[in-house]
């Protein structure tokens, strides 16, 4: 089973809550609030509904017999993810956090985004509770991502560029708590991943296993059985954590984690943190990162802007670790070849992020390495990668 | 058991009658060379402590100035063992207490008992990680505490009492009080409130208090000097720097320290 941190903020080693000393008391009042607001009748019912009535769950889960027949293995499904408002998972994150920050009498959020789909979905809850929003974008991903910029002014929401670093989500994420620790006082970081310090990783990693929870009923009621693998891409691992947390304790159900292998493992161009990364610290938590020797964070490449990150959720690590959860990798190509192949079979596109898991299961059910039946999170929609696949040519 | 030279400088303050003036530098900003000169003549002006900062790609409780300075260094490739090195020089001339200032995973790559051991060994005197507050890490804290360093921690005006006085008791050399709730930068005005919180920090602390965050003039340096034990000043030494070379810098720290005669 996966170690609770409730307590000690740490999965086996990793995790904990390395950060200046200014967000310490942040950091507790947010633990607090949330072990109190878990408790709450009244909390957990307004969640329930607003995830039943406005982010339109349950989502499906769907048999895909043409993507099947492609893939050589049988049967496989879709958690679809993607037919959530907004189009992705992240909103399970972000309107548990938006009545988390309501509670706390916070009126101000910030958020981090990369392929801007947490961008969007914080705005989104913003807007339904009347919050100020901003959120942090680097430049680069503002110039691939920009129908989710428009999106998220639509939405009200203030997107800042950032253009430090390498110009992607790890600086977003630094300009976040930059502005979090200036701020603190009337702010609260929806962080977007199952990354950052303690509570954040429990936190995000519980508002999303509702996928893996659904997931696993439905495929019991679908096939009598439970699935024998269980699939998804990981960037800082949200969609996956989600996934996998309900199966963590099916022994007999294999945990398959997609990295981004960018242009290749090996190549100085990936995003593959727990296949070519060190354990270290970086934004409050213990984890593996991309990084050189004297521990300089190694700038990460992904042409999926959700994945391009240099670290990973600190209970991944701890999976890694531990054997119970399996981590690959899928490079640049073979995601944009899966991207194009799932609208033309399914009638679904794909988010770049999820094309990285779909990939895998194509390239590993045709070398017969993979065990039917196979769950996959499809963490999203891929509406925002339109305009960028096709400028990338054939 | 602690040789540093942190705690008989602060004696010798008391002593005098005087704040203490701590200059912090980007170790290999905007290159190895500069760094060396600034240290020599930091030094040779008086400093009392100096905060050597090594640089990281991800300062992610710092303003743009410490960011860009930070940047700078990494980008003309300064490493670890350069800083250490420049530190080992620094040594041949002076015995001016100096404290790394450092995001952890520096230390976490190397080992953090390596770096410490390192950092000693170079001549350094105190050690002060961001981003490891009380409790975050017990093994690693202890070791630290046991080094050969003094460990400086930080407290903040987000801290609740009953911790700025746990923090201050197993704080070593001195403590560190963030002038303001927020990333570093040099500022127009310091708040009202910082001399009585300085105050409170320093009636609960065994250790001096060090004051930083925000000091920019030696109007800033008297105000925050007459509240606490000593004055940090970073990222307005580094906007000199930019502006005015290292002679200009080294003119500022003049004024700075001179600000802080007959104040404490």
């Amino acid at each position: 089973m996966t170690a609770m941190p409730a307590t000690t903020g740490r999965f086996g080693p990793y995790g904990g809550r390395y950060v200046p000393e200014t967000l310490i008391p942040a950091l507790d009042e947010l633990a607090a609030s949330y072990a109190a607001a878990t408790a709450e009748p009244a909390f957990l019912a307004e969640a329930d509904d607003l995830a039943a009535h406005y982010v339109g769950r349950p989502t499906p889960l769907y048999r895909a017999r043409r993507f099947e027949a492609a893939a050589g293995v049988a049967p496989i499904y879709l958690k679809r993810e993607d037919l959530n408002h907004t189009g992705a998972h992240k909103i399970n994150n972000t309107v548990g956090q938006a009545l988390l920050a309501r509670r706390m009498g916070k009126p101000r959020i910030i958020a981090e985004t990369g392929a801007g789909q947490h961008g969007v979905a914080t705005a989104t809850a913003c807007a339904l509770f009347d919050m100020e929003c901003v959120v942090y974008m680097g430049t680069e991903d503002v110039q691939r991502q920009s129908l989710n910029v428009y999106r998220m002014e639509l939405l009200g929401a203030e997107v800042r560029p950032v253009d430090s670093g390498t110009r992607t989500l790890k600086d977003a994420t630094n300009e976040a708590l930059r502005d979090w620790v200036t701020n603190v006082a009337d702010t609260h970081y929806i962080i977007g991943s199952v990354v950052g310090p303690h509570p954040f990783p429990l936190i995000v990693r519980d508002f999303q296993a509702v996928i893996g929870r659904e997931a696993r009923r439905q495929i019991l009621e679908a096939e009598g059985r439970l699935p024998a693998t269980v699939v998804a891409c990981v960037g800082g691992g949200s969609n996956a954590m989600g996934m996998f947390h309900a199966f963590a304790g099916d022994e007999e159900v294999a945990l398959i984690g997609v990295e981004a292998a960018g242009e290749g493992l090996g190549s100085g161009r990936s995003s593959a943190s727990l296949n070519e990364g060190r354990p270290g610290v970086l934004h409050g938590s213990l984890s593996y990162l991309l990084q050189d020797g004297d521990g300089q964070i190694a700038p990460a490449h992904s042409v999926a802007a959700g994945l391009d990150y240099p670290g990973v959720g600190p209970e991944h690590a701890h999976l890694h670790d531990s054997g119970r959860a399996r981590y690959v990798s899928v490079g640049d190509g073979a995601a944009e070849r899966a991207f194009r192949r799932l609208p033309a079979l399914e009638g679904i596109i794909p988010a770049l992020e999820t094309a990285h898991a779909l990939a895998w299961v194509e390239e590993a059910g045709r070398g017969g390495g993979i065990a039917a039946p196979v769950a996959i999170c499809l963490s999203g929609r891929g509406d925002k990668d339109v305009v960028h696949v096709s400028s990338l040519g054939e | 058991m602690s040789h540093s030279r942190i705690g008989p400088r602060f004696a010798r303050l008391t002593a005098e009658g005087r704040a203490g003036f701590i200059p912090y530098v980007t170790a290999g900003y905007p290159t190895l060379d500069h760094t060396r000169d600034l240290l020599a003549g930091l030094a040779e002006l008086g400093s009392d402590v100096i905060e050597l900062g090594i640089p990281f790609s991800d300062p992610m409780a710092d303003g743009p100035t410490i960011q860009r300075s930070s940047q700078g260094a990494l980008d003309n490739g300064t490493t670890v063992d350069d800083v250490f090195g420049l530190l080992a020089e620094l040594r041949r001339c002076s015995e001016v207490p100096v404290v790394i200032f450092s995001y952890l995973n520096p230390l976490h790559a190397r080992g953090v008992e390596t770096f410490v051991r390192e950092a000693a060994e170079a001549g350094a005197d105190g050690i002060l990680p961001t981003d490891l507050p009380l409790g975050a890490d017990p093994a690693l804290e202890t070791m630290l505490l046991e080094s050969p360093l003094d460990f400086v921690r930080l407290v903040a005006p987000t801290t609740y009492p009953a911790r700025v006085r746990e923090i201050a008791r197993s704080s070593q050399g001195f403590v560190y009080y963030i002038a303001r709730t927020g990333v570093t930068g040099a500022r127009v005005e310091l708040r009202s409130e910082l001399a009585r919180e300085a105050g409170a920090v320093r009636a609960v602390s065994p250790v001096p208090v060090a004051v930083g965050f925000g000091v920019s003039t030696p109007e800033h340096a008297r105000a925050v000097g007459a509240a606490a034990d000593a004055v940090v000043v970073g990222s307005a030494l580094v906007n000199r720097l930019d502006q005015a070379g290292v002679e200009g810098s080294l003119a500022l720290a003049a004024e700075l320290h001179g600000a802080l005669n007959g104040i404490g």
